[in-house]
């Protein structure tokens, strides 16, 4: 490696062909990646490689064939490693009989910490996630939402320079789900790297700077936000509307060469409609309802989740669509 | 002293400084941070109630024995106590109570673990995996010599002083009483590392192992009947040796020189170091994936 390659390479995380077979089960395939600052999201189904991703990077599975390198330091090094990243895992399960606090005093004794910093670095992780309140209380007690926040709490409570959070949003109320992602956001405004999982795209969206699509094991697609979703909105999307007359609806729509197709639900009380504007598609609907005095009972978006999404990245043959 | 985060780089202290330029010292703080999260779990939690069990066990019994005393003349003769209490340390105490005590605890110090989900997080702390193994090895001794010496010392005390007790002050104060007391307590400790040891080593490498340590119970049971050896390939054949008082192991034993002291206890000692060692050596390479646990 040359020394300009180094350089670069201690300021990212680095995935060269990585690849991860637990026996005869593929877990991901030459993965190739370099992750920069900011908050990058890994998206995919279950079992399309996320949480091997995640393990990977953080020594938690050792890695069948390549190599990986976190801000310059091989996950074979924890002693090193750990300095540097935080991990808040998927696994929902804690030290038998301990508080939140204890939770986090304990780890970050086992750093090597003097009481009083292990003591203000516990207090000030605590107030960062909003549990300071609950924190004299058994870990067991807690909610998902609250167990959640511990943990969270557990993996940045170290000032790490690398943050990964597998499903960090997983069971928390919208209010506390806003104050996270404005917590993440802040971390990452900070300089640090952020590198979490999510199954939910419109969050995914909000927050991240790039993503990582996973399918079956393989990135199928990387990038910012923007580039990844320029490639969905190729396709056509499909918007349900429940309302008294859709054949009329349908016969407006057709008039404009954005509908791409209009289905009228079995009941006769719904639209199917696919477009492929749809931010003009809501306009003309605007006007279709009130110039025809249209019953509307709801309108909602039929694809607009991950499994859509894939359908639209993968093709019949498991490739790629460009 | 406070260390300031500022955009992903850490300002780095004296004090860390000093943690870089000296491992020992840093691994002697995270032993001990280890140990006090392992002992809090090994005391505190559900799982300590089967050591609690196991430990009470022969104090509840000699306390039974102490206020019904059987008719037979073993316990109504002062003389034949020390050979009565030989019967029950090596029968109930060692064998039995302080192997499978030790069984749990060590088994479970790793494998529990796993079982729970919870092993992870220390993976993710920034200590050697090796410095993982020597905390929870030795919480584990701390508290298994804990509880089984009090049941040791405290079985012994209620065998005598309740029915004898001036024959026991005068016993355990200006006779032979207190170094075989010590030397019981010996015995117990050094079970405690060697069989510690070899559970520890067991719950690390085996998915289930109640099977191994069923075997391992069978073996050290079926010791006496062995050619003398393979009697040195077990544990209680070296505490066996230690024994202040000895008891026949029946027609069928077959006999063998005691090994000595100073080869038996350098040989458990020893023992231990290599299995910890090799089981340094597993965790470094161990997985977490907890599937199929």
């Amino acid at each position: 490696m040359t020394t300009a390659a180094a350089a670069v390479s201690n300021e990212m995380i680095v995935f060269e062909d990585v690849s991860k077979f637990y026996g005869e089960i593929l877990g991901v395939n030459r993965v190739n990646l370099s992750i920069a600052p900011g908050i990058t999201s890994l998206v995919g189904p279950n079992g399309s490689g996320k949480t091997t991703l995640m393990n990977l990077m953080t020594g938690l599975l050792r890695p069948s064939r390549g190599r990986i390198s976190v801000l310059g330091t091989s996950p074979d090094n924890p002693e090193k490693l750990f300095h540097k990243v935080g991990y808040c895992s998927q696994f929902d399960s804690f030290p038998r009989g301990v508080t939140g606090r204890e939770f986090i005093e304990f780890y970050l004794s086992v750093h090597g910490y003097a009481k009083s910093k292990t003591k203000d670095w516990t207090q000030r992780a605590l107030e960062r996630v909003s549990m300071q309140d609950a924190a004299g209380r058994s870990v067991a007690g807690y909610s998902k939402g609250m167990r959640q926040r511990i943990r969270l709490a557990q993996s940045i409570a170290h000032n790490p320079s690398v943050l990964i959070l597998d499903e960090p949003l997983n069971g928390l109320d919208p209010m506390a789900r806003a104050e996270i992602i404005r917590l993440f956001r802040q971390l990452a405004d900070e300089g640090l790297y952020l590198i979490l999982s999510s199954h939910i795209l419109h969050e995914v969206d909000m927050m991240s700077d790039g993503v990582i699509l996973l399918h079956n094991g393989y990135v199928v697609a990387e990038g910012d936000v923007h580039g990844v979703r320029d490639e969905i909105e190729e396709h056509p999307m499909q918007i349900l509307v429940r309302c008294d007359r859709p054949q009329i609806l349908a016969a407006r729509l057709f008039e404009h060469e954005h509908t791409v197709e209009a289905r009228i639900h079995d009941d006769r009380q719904g639209l199917f409609v696919k477009t492929r504007r749809p931010d003009d598609f809501y306009l003309l609907l605007n006007r279709i309802v009130t110039d025809n005095d249209l019953q509307v009972e709801s309108v909602a978006p039929a694809d607009d989740d991950l499994h859509a999404v894939y359908n639209y990245l993968i093709s019949s043959d498991g490739g790629v669509v460009k | 002293m406070s260390v300031t985060v500022e955009a992903g780089e850490k300002s780095v202290t004296k004090e860390e400084k000093l943690t870089t330029n000296s491992p020992w010292s840093l691994w002697t703080r995270q032993t001990l941070a280890i140990m006090r999260l392992e002992l809090m779990k090994n005391f505190l939690t559900s799982r300590a109630i089967l050591l609690y069990l196991l430990a009470g066990l022969p104090l509840a019994l000699l306390a039974v024995l102490a206020i019904f005393p059987p008719p037979s003349h073993e316990f109504q003769n002062f003389g034949e106590l020390s050979l009565v209490y030989a019967v029950v340390y090596g029968g109930l105490i060692l064998r039995t109570l302080v192997f499978f005590g030790c069984a749990w605890l060590f088994m479970n110090l790793f494998r529990g673990e796993v079982v729970d989900r919870s092993l992870h997080y220390y993976f993710l702390a920034p200590v050697r995996r090796e410095v993982l193994v020597v905390g929870k090895y030795l919480a584990g001794l701390v508290t298994t010599i804990t509880l089984f010496c009090i049941s040791t010392l405290g079985s012994m005390m209620l065998l005598y002083f309740p029915r004898f007790p001036s024959e026991s002050t005068q016993y355990f104060f200006g006779g032979p009483g207190m170094s075989q007391a010590l030397v019981y307590l010996g015995i117990t400790v050094l079970a405690c590392v060697g069989y510690g040891a070899v559970f520890l080593i067991v719950g690390l490498f085996f998915r289930n192992p109640i099977i191994p340590a069923l075997l391992i119970y069978g073996w050290e049971w079926l010791n006496f009947l062995l050619p003398p050896l393979l009697k040195k390939a077990s544990v209680i054949h070296y505490l066996h040796s230690l024994a202040p008082v000895p008891v026949s192991e029946g027609p069928f034993a077959v006999l063998a020189e005691p090994t000595p002291a100073w080869v038996s206890v350098p040989s458990l000692v020893i023992f231990t170091l290599l299995v910890i060692a090799l089981a340094g050596l597993h965790i470094r390479r161990m997985e977490i994936s907890y599937a199929g646990d």
